[in-house]
């Protein structure tokens, strides 16, 4: 009896460890950027109930995942802003984008409703340099005739943790400023010529609400749950426009993929009638080449990309991201035929 | 039964030398990770340390894009809204601990002191969290228009921009007050188990000779206890010093040096949790870990002095 016990719980232990080993290899561990967790999550949940292979993604920020990335210890890394050619290059790193995103203008001025305010690039420039001080200027007042703009102090609320929000926002600025371009730059976190830092999108969100005169920047997700008020912002081909998922599209349809080495494509002053201007999308970071014993991983990973692709789009626009277009879809693809290796071979989903 | 009995204390004594050996090995583990703390700060800040040199001390220039950081603003912030708490917090502690000892019916002094000790165990993000929602918007409507006001009315004082710009609560001050709120259940609680310690026979005495109860607080109770309220003091320093998360969310986080305690400031603490996740240069790294460096220098020093001043209190006093 005592021996028979003792073969049945071998035999359990046995398979326990079988099934620890499977499951092993059907987990994909992933981390970076904070933009995209939301939706990252949702994907690896639904993923998980269809087909039982874990993903699991950390929110640690771009930097830490390009880290993580670099040094192999997760299997895909996510991060807002992309990694140059050479830079890929250099760390043996393939980079395709999986979600598009908006960063958004939120105001709290008393008497102004969301939608209501117009800037202008150089506006928006001039408030964050510290140059217009007050919602009264006369540059203010001329871009929004028939608005009553009171005589009030204007708070600028940036981000004061680094990310990819920030990234993106100076970006923008960068591209349509020349003196922002020359005083400030283009980075997670920056020298701000003015106003307050707070900590996250909900932290400037939160202190936007709170602080009256206030100006700051969220993503688009951020600023609709908040029911804050947002802005329009004049795009490129000079139209004001509102920002709406319509609009995030139409800049990432005006881009040329195609020509850009590493998928390397800021979608900020993007031209087209419609196109938000400063959308962009996030980017997943896999390396190169991966060793043989690692091609159930690859193989794991790239079937969720493709699935999250395939099927994701309602889930990503539930959550107000943009899903890839399908002819970009097409490319990545390709992209990943062409780029990735396991064991020196090529891999496919 | 002589013999058992040697056998024992044969026993007794290698516990005692194990004990004791465990417990000098406890103590120097302390020492141990204090200091391989502070080389392994040192390596990691030695990149930033060569860079920069004596300039990292003495610019407020914080440039991530362009490599270029200084360490002075987050310096000046960490300081200021310590001298802040300080100020607040003290004269309120030693207040509330001579009202719990001193005057208070006992059942009250209980409540009382178990509901400040209950605001000691409030995580510091909820701290924060209140500060940002309720504490802030309350301070740029109510507390900094009157503040300032007053003391941009009063001639002289009005020349000082210590109130100058708008209030809006994300602020130096907002950050001072809400660190003094933090440290003051610390610094009260320990101020009031100094002065329970106080024995009763010196302070009857004192009042059998007539004293009225000002007195005998200030010539018996808090001349007893310096040693302990001084004490308490610099626990409460210490914990405002390094305080990160409250103070992220009030003080506003911009790498400036400005006289008005209503424009926004940064803290070491409070950067080093900013920028600490998205710095990917090895320059920008070092340099954040410097930054916690010097945090760990000033807590440092501040012990040293502490000390120091605690014997010259005590020589002075006569009680040591």
């Amino acid at each position: 009896m005592l021996k028979r016990l003792g073969v049945a719980a071998a035999g359990a232990a046995a398979l326990c460890l079988c099934g620890a080993a499977a499951a092993q290899g059907k987990m994909v561990n992933g981390a970076g950027a904070s933009f995209p967790f939301p939706i990252y999550s949702k994907w690896a949940h639904k993923y998980n109930g269809l087909t039982g292979v874990k993903v699991n993604y950390q929110s640690i920020g771009s930097g830490g995942g390009i880290n993580a990335i670099k040094n192999k210890t997760v299997d895909f890394a996510g991060s807002d802003a992309p990694l140059t050619k050479d830079e890929l290059d250099k760390a043996g790193l393939v980079q395709f984008p999986m979600v598009i995103g908006g960063v958004t203008l939120v105001v709290n001025v008393p008497g102004v409703q969301p939608g209501e305010m117009k800037l202008t690039p150089s506006l928006l420039a001039d408030i964050f340099l510290g140059k217009i001080t007050k919602w009264n200027d006369v540059n203010l007042a001329a871009a929004n005739p028939g608005l009553k703009l009171p005589d009030l102090g204007i708070s600028v609320v940036h981000r004061s943790d680094g990310s990819g929000t920030t990234w993106l926002f100076t970006n923008y600025l960068d591209r349509v400023s020349v003196e922002w371009h020359t005083k400030v730059g283009c980075e997670k976190s920056v020298k701000w010529p003015a106003g307050i830092g707070a900590k996250g999108n909900e932290g400037v969100a939160a202190n936007v609400k709170t602080i009256r005169g206030a100006i700051g920047y969220v993503e688009y997700a951020y600023a609709l749950e908040n029911k804050m008020c947002y802005t329009q912002m004049r795009n490129r081909n000079g139209n004001f426009v509102q920002p709406t998922i319509e609009a995030f599209i139409a800049a990432a349809a005006n881009a040329d993929w195609k020509s850009a080495p590493g998928f390397y494509m800021v979608l900020t002053d993007q031209p087209g009638a419609q196109s938000w201007p400063i959308t962009g999308a996030s980017f997943i970071l896999m390396q190169k080449e991966r060793a043989a014993k690692d091609l159930e991983t690859v193989q794991s990973a790239l079937k969720f990309f493709d699935w999250c692709f395939a099927h994701g789009a309602d889930m990503a626009k539930e959550l107000h991201y943009v899903p890839m277009p399908e002819n970009v879809v097409e490319i990545v693809k390709a992209y990943w035929a062409n780029e990735l290796t396991v064991g020196g071979a090529k891999v496919t989903p | 039964m002589t013999r058992s009995l040697r056998g024992r204390t044969g026993g007794a004594q290698r516990a005692d030398a194990l004990f004791r050996a465990l417990a000098a090995g406890c103590a120097v583990l302390i020492l141990a990770v204090m200091a391989a703390f502070f080389v392994r700060l040192v390596l990691s800040a030695e990149l930033s340390i060569r860079h920069f040199g004596w300039k990292f001390f003495a610019t407020t220039n914080w440039d991530p894009n362009a490599l270029e950081f200084g360490a002075l603003s987050s310096i000046y912030g960490t300081l200021a809204s310590t001298v802040i708490a300080m100020a607040i917090a003290t004269p309120l502690s030693l207040a509330i601990a001579l009202f719990l000892t001193e005057m208070a019916h006992p059942a009250v002094a209980k409540v009382a002191g178990n509901a400040i000790e209950l605001l000691a165990a409030i995580p510091s993000i909820i701290f924060g969290m209140w500060g940002l929602f309720v504490f802030a918007p309350f301070m740029a409507a109510h507390v900094e228009p009157v503040l300032a006001k007053t003391w941009n009315a009063v001639p002289l004082l009005n020349l000082i921009p210590l109130f100058r710009g708008t209030p809006r609560g994300i602020d130096l001050l907002t950050s001072g007050v809400i660190l003094a709120l933090m440290v003051l259940p610390f610094i009260s609680s320990v101020m009031r188990d100094v002065f329970l310690m106080v024995p009763a026979v010196v302070k009857e005495s004192a009042y059998g000779m007539g004293a009225t109860t000002w007195e005998v607080t200030r010539r018996v109770t808090v001349r007893y206890g310096v040693y302990g309220l001084v004490g308490a003091c610099f626990l409460g320093l210490g914990r405002a010093i390094g305080e990160t998360m409250a103070v992220t969310f009030v003080i506003g986080n911009s790498h400036r040096i400005s006289a008005s305690l209503l424009d926004p400031a940064t803290s070491i603490a409070s950067t080093l949790a900013n920028e600490f996740a998205e710095a990917s240069d090895p320059l920008y790294l070092s340099s954040l870990v410097q930054l916690g460096l010097v945090l760990f220098l000033i807590a440092f020093a501040l012990q040293v002095v502490a000390h120091l001043w605690l014997k010259r209190v005590a020589k002075s006093m006569g009680t040591l």
